[in-house]
Parts: structure tokens; sequence; C-alpha cells
């Protein structure tokens, strides 16, 4: 979320507490997990432990061995501390493993078919091996483009209105159910586009456009909250000084307080986006799956990326290697393209970085 | 966030041109149109659940009904859900305070970035990875928690031989609710008033003391509100669990190792709805009623809970 | 102030112009396809054929469009293998031209066809046949041979050691261990469910008490998404047994299936063969060509455990030009060439020469209505 408001404060000064006794030196730490990891592994490894158990006994066997050692040398207060420190860096340390793990695998996996020609060929006429992917990278793009020309005025105006019109019950009402509809699952609102558009085109509809509207819906929401939070940073006296001035509301929201959230604003778009771009399950309902190139989301299937991955993981042909080979180098794509976003975001509040003034 | 000058102060409504009342309008009009999709939503999953719930029981899918049907249901998705929070709430707010207070501060940056990726990581990217990844790795310890734990309900057993278990998928949704515990947990936890904290180490207290006594108490409705949050979104997720988990129609149990699991509303809803039909697709809709109005409740709790937040702070 | 908010503007606008938009440049295997020109004799057509439908037959879908798009290149086969259900329903309401179903149109079903297709009905044709493989997995044994009553034994959960002695009797010569077994089922709706549950309530009724059903009725075993879901449960946990097309099976172990008296492995002549030997359904329509499986038979060249899907569409079409593309893709399908195309993408079974001759009379009867 906001990586602005990260840490403010410079880390605090190394434990405080009465020091009736010594202090460790700064290598103590090491020295004792050091110790623990040769312990454990001189004793587990030829006994057959699995790599990742010493690891961990590593880490339990250090951690307790050192707040051991602090309640001894030091006192209690500073062993806790001790102790908690460990933790804290044992947890991090253990959250990063299915990161890694799931990077390595996607990566590993799919980088076999990155080639050319998973880029410039679709699936027409493939059968086993080779074909690509490049209707489903169109149809991702186009849809998620249209999803964004949705959301983002209507998520855009919502939050002008709650920040700067909106005011009693309606305000209220329109705050809380944004929220709620944070929180609608994914299917069901693939469900709802479905059923909206069977009532206009009958049954059995597959459109790109109706996969943007459920898309749409679960954007929005997510745009609407990040939009009212950057909104509200702008500051009053910019508003304030725009109306001394005569100048009306409606271009003062125009004119100054957009230009000076458009920083924020980017970055609300791009996260957003990156949100609903690896969606399945609604496209799975709305769009369908086709193996041709179709570029016109008011027309028929489109192909999307997690759709296709989906499908071709769990329909494979025969040999099934092939299509599954392609479902991994379709799954890194995704997380590609949503690293790439997150970049993009990164970068929009780097170079608009806030020039609000204080 | 709520720190700086919100601007609630009414400005002049002196001048009240065309444009004025134009954009006024539309932006109102936006707000109305959230609205009429979320109403549009829930009155599209009301009218198609009806025919399932006054259908005769036989008709429904499982032949007693639609509760007993949605039933085990609910209550596969609830324990797939209390998994991943008991598991990711505790892990979350550890990574929030390293990132806030232990590592040190470029490191933190870049940290918190990686662990803001996990949360845009697509989630059938989650599914594939466990099923390859995961549950494989996970089957030694069910096998030593059936012969050393078993006399425990959750670990009854007889293990799964796949380790497409409860508690695998109950573990990657705890992976992917994780960042959305972290990153609101951190940032309440960076909102802490410097001088509540400077405070703190200034009468001698260790780093652990501070944090507790200082930045937990504040941050507190922050983090659970954060794991309501997380519950939210776990309670709702589909294909990773569609392809994790494996599942039996009806089954109510809490043996989490066993390969016999209840399937969870949306999962089941994207296993069957593409060979549904009739009333069948009805209950599938009612079941996703059902889940609607729980993810409701508990968003309804969550922003009740993180809005007391907002009192609070506000008194600062 | 004005012109650092219009540059910043425009940054922004171009940045995310950037990211997305690409430079358009056209599938490479697609351009290419209109210099190939149409192969054969046959009029050149053009346009786009919609069908839906059983995500069993999307591979062989896969050949077939290939395959026709050699003889017929102006034409586009898009097929969405939304499920058999959701395939009979979209046709029904009028939203595909034809649907791929695992399981023939039920009568409620024909009602709503003569509105969609006129009284003129509809044709369902067996143009998917695919074995089922027993498949399991157990270190040691390579061989392995059961009875149905077995096969519904184990399924059923009644036997659970792989060293019962129900499976030693039928394989006298196999080490069998006294692993637990773990059978594994399909967590979603499908047609090859329901033909399993169908061939074990045929042939072992007394073990095998439930009726045919598209969901695992049972609450014991494990389960795996779609047949890769179960090939990889199979393949991930040892002792395992499950059901899958035959050609999915890669290396797993494959049980013969007790026919008769013999034990008779799953092979595509086998499976064409008992479809054949089948009786098709009565008081239908002309073109109706439903089966009702001989899963009893007797004759040990004959493979009973197998799963049709069908192609089912109009007769009459109201427009011209629908007609007449359904009519050459359908020819195309159930010609040899369609059927070995199938074969080759999804590892079908070719249907016999008895069957495509009796699928041509509904081929060539498909016409425009009026």
């Amino acid at each position: 979320m906001s990586q602005t408001t990260g840490t403010l404060l410079s880390p605090p000064p190394v434990t405080g507490g009465s020091r009736r006794k010594g202090r460790l030196p700064r290598w103590a730490a090491w020295a004792v997990f050091g110790t623990a990891l040769v312990l454990v592994a001189g004793i587990g490894l030829p006994a057959g432990l699995a790599l990742a158990l010493v690891v961990l006994f590593t880490g339990v066997l250090g951690t307790l061995a050192l707040y051991v050692l602090s309640r001894v040398t030091e006192n209690r207060r500073t062993a806790t501390d001790r102790l908690v420190t460990c933790v804290v860096v044992g947890a991090f340390a253990l959250a990063m493993v299915p990161l890694l793990s799931l990077v390595y695998e996607v990566v590993s996996r799919g980088i076999g078919r990155l080639d050319g020609e998973f880029f410039n060929s679709s699936l027409v006429g493939v059968i086993g091996e080779g074909g690509g992917a490049y209707h489903a990278i169109f149809g991702t793009l186009i849809i998620t483009g249209l999803t964004a020309l949705i959301s983002v005025p209507i998520g855009l105006l919502t939050a002008i209105y709650l920040v700067e019109y909106g005011s009693g019950r309606l305000k209220k009402v329109i705050t809380f159910l944004v929220d709620v509809m944070t929180g609608i699952p994914s299917i069901v609102a693939g469900l709802f586009a479905y059923a909206l558009f069977a009532i206009f085109f009958g049954p059995g509809v597959r459109l790109g456009i109706a996969g943007a509207v459920a898309l749409s819906v679960l954007m929005t929401p997510v745009f609407v909250r990040s939009a009212e939070e950057v909104l509200k940073l702008v500051p009053n006296e910019l508003r304030e000084a725009a109306y001394a001035l005569g100048v009306p509301k409606w271009r003062t929201v125009v004119k100054i307080v957009l230009p000076t959230a458009v920083a924020g604003l980017g970055t609300g778009v791009t996260l957003a986006v990156a949100r609903v771009i690896g969606e399945t399950a609604p496209l799975l309902v709305t769009v369908g799956i086709t193996n041709a190139t179709n570029l016109n989301p008011f027309d028929g299937r489109m192909a999307t990326l997690p759709v296709y991955a989906f499908y071709q993981l769990t329909q494979p042909g025969v040999p099934p290697e092939f299509a599954i080979d392609r479902a991994w180098t379709a799954a890194l794509l995704l997380i590609a393209l949503v690293m790439a976003l997150n970049v993009v975001a990164r970068l929009i509040s780097r170079f608009f970085a806030p020039t609000t003034g204080r | 966030m709520t720190t700086t000058n919100a601007p609630q102060t009414q400005p002049p409504r002196a001048v009240r041109r065309l444009g004025d009342r134009l954009f006024a309008g539309s932006a109102r009009g936006a707000g109305v149109l959230i609205l009429l999709v979320l109403a549009g939503v829930a009155a599209f999953l009301v009218i198609d659940a009806v025919p399932a719930l006054v259908a005769p029981a036989r008709e429904v899918p499982g032949g007693r009904g639609v509760l007993p049907y949605v039933g085990p249901l609910l209550f596969g998705t609830v324990l797939a859900a209390a998994i991943a929070l008991v598991v990711a709430t505790p892990l979350g707010v550890a990574i929030a305070l390293f990132l806030t207070h232990y590592a040190p501060r470029r490191l933190a940056t870049g940290l918190a970035y990686v662990v803001d990726l996990l949360a845009a990581i697509p989630s059938i990217v989650y599914g594939f990875w466990g099923i390859v990844w995961l549950a494989p790795r996970l089957v030694p310890f069910y096998r030593w928690t059936e012969a050393h734990l078993g006399f425990l309900p959750f670990f009854a057993g007889p293990a799964s031989v796949t380790g497409k278990t409860m508690f695998t998928a109950g573990l990657v949704l705890a992976v992917m609710v994780l960042p959305i515990i972290t990153a609101i947990s951190r940032e309440v936890f960076a909102q802490v008033p410097t001088l509540h904290r400077e405070a703190a180490l200034a009468l001698g207290a260790t780093r652990w003391e501070m944090i507790r006594m200082a930045v937990l108490p504040y941050g507190r409705s922050g983090i659970i509100g954060g794991a309501m949050l997380g519950l939210g979104r776990a309670l709702g997720e589909t294909l990773a669990i569609a392809l994790v988990l494996s599942v039996s129609a009806g089954t109510v149990t809490f043996n989490l190792i066993s390969s016999t699991n209840p399937s969870t509303i949306a999962a089941n809803i994207a296993l069957q709805f593409p060979e549904s039909s009739g009333i069948d697709v009805n209950t599938l809709i009612a079941s996703g009623l059902a889940l609607f109005l729980v993810t409701l409740a508990v968003n309804v709790i969550a922003r009740a809970v993180v809005n007391r937040r907002a009192d609070f702070s506000g008194a600062n | 102030m004005t012109l650092r908010t219009l540059s910043r503007a425009t940054a922004v606008s171009a940045a995310l112009a950037g990211t997305l938009a690409l430079t358009a440049c056209g599938a490479s295997n697609e351009t290419s396809k209109d210099s190939s020109g149409a192969a054969g004799g046959a009029a050149k057509l053009s346009g786009t054929i919609n069908g839906a439908g059983s995500s069993a037959q999307q591979a062989a879908m896969q050949g077939w469009a290939a395959g026709f798009s050699g003889v017929q290149s102006g034409v586009t086969v898009n097929y969405d293998p939304v499920g058999s259900g959701g395939g009979r329903e979209q046709f029904l309401a009028g939203g595909v031209d034809f649907a791929g179903s695992d399981s023939a149109l039920d009568d409620e079903e024909l009602t709503k066809a003569k509105e969609r297709c006129g009284d003129a009905g509809v044709f369902e044709l067996p143009n998917y046949i695919s074995a089922i493989a027993v498949v399991y997995n157990l270190p040691g044994v390579d061989q392995l041979n059961l009875k149905p009553a077995t096969i519904a034994g184990i399924f059923a959960g009644k036997i659970t050691k792989w060293d019962d002695k129900a499976i030693a009797a039928d394989n006298p010569d196999a080490k069998l261990p006294s692993t637990t077994i773990t059978p594994v089922h399909r967590s979603d709706d499908s047609g090859t469910t329901k033909n399993f549950t169908d061939y074990l309530s045929k042939v072992a009724g007394d073990v095998w008490t439930d009726e045919a059903a598209g969901v695992w009725p049972l609450k014991t075993g494990e389960s795996g998404n779609g047949t890769s879901g179960l090939i990889s449960s199979v393949k991930g946990g040892e002792g395992t047994i499950g059901y899958a097309d035959e050609s999915q099976a890669g290396d797993l172990g494959i049980a013969k299936i007790g026919v008769g008296t013999e034990f008779v492995a799953p092979s595509r002549e086998a499976a064409a063969k008992v479809v054949e030997g089948s009786k098709i359904k009565s008081g239908r329509g002309e073109f109706d060509f439903a089966y009702d499986v001989n899963r009893a038979t007797t004759s040990t060249d004959e493979y009973p455990l197998v799963l049709v899907s069908y192609h089912i569409g109009c007769v009459q079409y109201d427009d011209k030009d629908t007609a007449g593309l359904v009519k050459a893709f359908e020819e195309y399908v159930v010609s040899s060439e369609g059927q070995q195309a199938a074969a080759d993408a999804a590892g079908s079974a070719p249907i016999s020469d008895n069957l495509r001759d009796q699928a041509m009379t509904a081929v060539n009867a498909i016409t425009t209505a009026g």
C-alpha cells in the first residue's frame, strides 16, 4: 500500500535498559547462530535430515541459545528483546520462503517457452509443440485497458465526490458500500456481468467487454479507496487559496487538486490494474477462450493470459507436456506484467514526488 | 492517511455556476452508480437464488435441500479462511514490525516492495505453486503429525498421500493474505507518533518494550482491521483452492490432514458451474449469495474496527 | 504552475500509454493462412462457427479446427470448453451453432431443441470416443487385472489395501504390497465421472449402489480438478488409483478390466468397437444417434469403459451460411482424416466405418430452413 508512509523514523537506538551485568559483543549473535548451524548440520545431515529442517532447527536452537546466553550474561529484559528480535527476523525469513520458491518455480518452468514464437503466434492450428500466447497477451491488454477506461473515470469522480462534495448520509453510505464492494468475491462479479450481458445478448454470450465490466466491478472500489486517500492528502490551504481568488469550485478541483495529486493517482491506477490483471474466475465465465486472435472486445470470445494458463494446464492435449509448458510461461508472463506495473507505479510516484510542500 | 488535514471545512458556496453544478452532479452520479452496481449484484444474486430456495429439497443437488448443500461448503470456506488467518496474522504483524522497526531503513523499502508483490501475484499462480511445490513437501509433515499428534481431532488422519489437504489450502490462503495484513499493519505502525516511541525509549525501554508499550496498543485496531480484510480475501478465493484442495461433497470435518475435505463456496462454484444447468445453477448462485453475505458481514466488522482507530488517532 | 502541471500530465499519460501499448504485428501463424488456399475440390467457404461444451473434446477440437483450416482456410472454428451442460444450454438458447456434449440431450432438452431447430430437430453424432483407463501408481506392480466388482469395491472404499484378497485373486503373479489404497476422483462435475459411475452401476450394481452421476457421489477418497489434476494426484501419491482418458495416462500403470471372463486393456480399437456394438436410444429423431453403451458386454475385443461425446447441432439452420459451415465442418470431423486428426491431438478412438456411414446420412441432411 502506501510506501510513502513507510519507516519515517530512524531505527531506534540499540537497547537501553540497566546494565548491571555486561553486554554481549556485537558478533555474539552471529557466533551463536554459527555454532548452532555447525551443531545441527553436523548431527543432522549424516542422519539424513532434510536441508529445510536443518535451517529450521538452526533457527530454533540459535534463538534459544542466544536467549539463555543473554539471560546469563545480560539481564532478563535484554534477553526478551533479543528473543523477540530473533522471532521477528525469523518470521520475515519464513515469509520469504513462499515468495522465493514461487518465483523460482514459475521462472524455471516457464523460461523454456519464453521464446519469440510465444509472443508472435497464437494457438490456431497448433497441436502439441509450439504455439504461443499472442492472442492472449493482446486480449489481456485490451480487456485490462478497457477495465481501466471504465473504472478510472467512475472511481475518480466518486473519490472527488467523497472528498470534495459529499456530506451527510449519502457520503457515509457510499464510503461504506465501496468498502463492501472490495469484498465481492471475484467469481460473483463474473456471474453478475455474465447475467447482465445475457439479458441483452441472450444466454451464452461471451464478449471481451463483459469481462471488462466484471473486472471493473472489482477494480473500481480498489481505485476509489486509493484515490480518496490521495485526494485527502492535498492540503486544504491550496483549495482555500483558490477560493479566495474567486476560482469556482470545479475549476479548483480540476486545476489545483487533481494536478497536485496526480502522482498518487497514477500509482493508484497502476496498482489497481495490477490487482485485476491476473483475475481468472470472472473472465472464465464472461470472456471464454479462443485459439484465434480477436482484438475486438465487442465481438465474441477473446483469449486472456490467466484463462489461457488455466485451460492449458487443466485441458492439455496429447502429449500434455507442451500445453503445460505454455501454461507456466503464461503464468511467468503474468507475474512479469504485474512486476512491470509495480515498477511503473514506483516510477510515477518518484518522478512526480509530492510537491505539496510540507 | 488521516493525519493530514482532510478538507472537512465547508468551502464558501457563494458562486454557483453551471460548471459547478455539472461537475458536482457527475461526481455524485458516479457515486450513485456504484450504489446501483452493488444493488445490481445483490439483486442478481437474490433473484437467481430464489428458485433454488423454493425448490423441493430432492431437486437440489445432493437431494436434501439448499441448506444441507450450502452448509458444508460454508463450513469449508470458513475453516480454510480461519487457518489462513491464524497463520498469517502473527506472521504479518511480525513482518510489519520487522519492516518498520528492525530492518535497516534502506533495506526496508526494498523488502516492503517485495512483500507487496506477493499481493499482486495472480491467484492462479498460487494454485500452480500450491500443487507442485507446497503440497508434496507437506506430505512428510502430515505423516509425522498423524503418527505423533493423531490424538488431536485436527490431525486424526489418515494422512493424505498427495498433500492436497485443508491445511495446505489454508497455508496457500495464508500466503495470499499475508501481504494485506502486512501492508495495513505496517501503515499503522509507521503512524505511531514519534513522541510516544521516543518517550518509551527515553525511559530506558528496550526495543521490544517500546513496541509492546507504544506501538502495539496504538496499532491494535489496525491489525484487527487488516486481518478482517485478509479474511474477506481468503473467503472469496476461487481458483487457488479449486486447484489445491481435494474435496468430497457434503463433508464436515475438522480433520485437516486427510484427503477428504469440505469444498469452499467459491471453489465449488468454479468447479461445478460449467457442467451445471437449471436448478443446479440456482443452487450455486444461492451459495454465492451466502458467500456474499458472509463477506459483507466481515467487511462491516472490519470497517467498524478500523474506524475506531480513526477516532483514536484523531485524539492525538 | 500551469506549465508544470501540463508537462506532468503529459508525462503520466505517456507513461501509461507506454505500458499498455505494444506494437501490433499480428500472429505469425495466422497471417500465412490465406496464401495456403483451399485444398481439395470443395467449394471455398468463409466465416466463423462457434461451438461450446465438453471440455473432454477440447484437445480433439484443436485437432479438428487445425485440420479443417487446411481444408477450408477461410473458416474459423471457435470452441469454448465451458462444459457439456453449459454447451447444451448455450446451443439450445441459440448462443452457439453446435454443442459438444458428453451426454445426449434429455427429454426436456429435446423439447427445447424443437424450439431451437424447428421440427427437423437435432443431430447428435458420437464423434468423440475415448477409452477411460483405470490408472494407478504402485511401484513394483506393472500389470494389474481388476474385475468390475473389485474396481467398485476400491472406489467405494470397501477394499482398502493393495494386498486385499479380491485383488490378489486376479493377480497371482504380482507382488502386491500392503500399501493403503487411495482412490482419486474428479472434483469437478464431469462426463468422465458420469461414464465411470455409469459403468460401475451397470456391471457391479451390488457393490456400487449409487446411480450414474457427473459429480462424485461418495464422501471418501482424494480428488483432483480436471483430468490433469486427477493425473497429478495419482502421480503425486503412492498407492493411488484413478480414472482418466487413456491418452492422458502417461507413464502411470493402466489396469486391465474384467470383461466376461477375460481382462481387457483399454485400446482405441476396443473402444470404437463397443460403441458400434451398442444400441441407439429409441424414439428419438431420425438423425439423433444417442447411444446406450453396452457396458455389460462379454466380447473380449470390446472395452466397455468408454466416454462417448457427441456433437449436437440442428438439422435445419435458419441461416444459409451457418448451415453450409456446420455441414462442411461435420463432414470433415467424421471423415477418416478428421478422426485421425482427433486421434493425433487427443488420443481418441477413431469411429468405425459403419458409424461414419451412419453419421454421413445426418451430415448430408443438414440444410437451410424454409
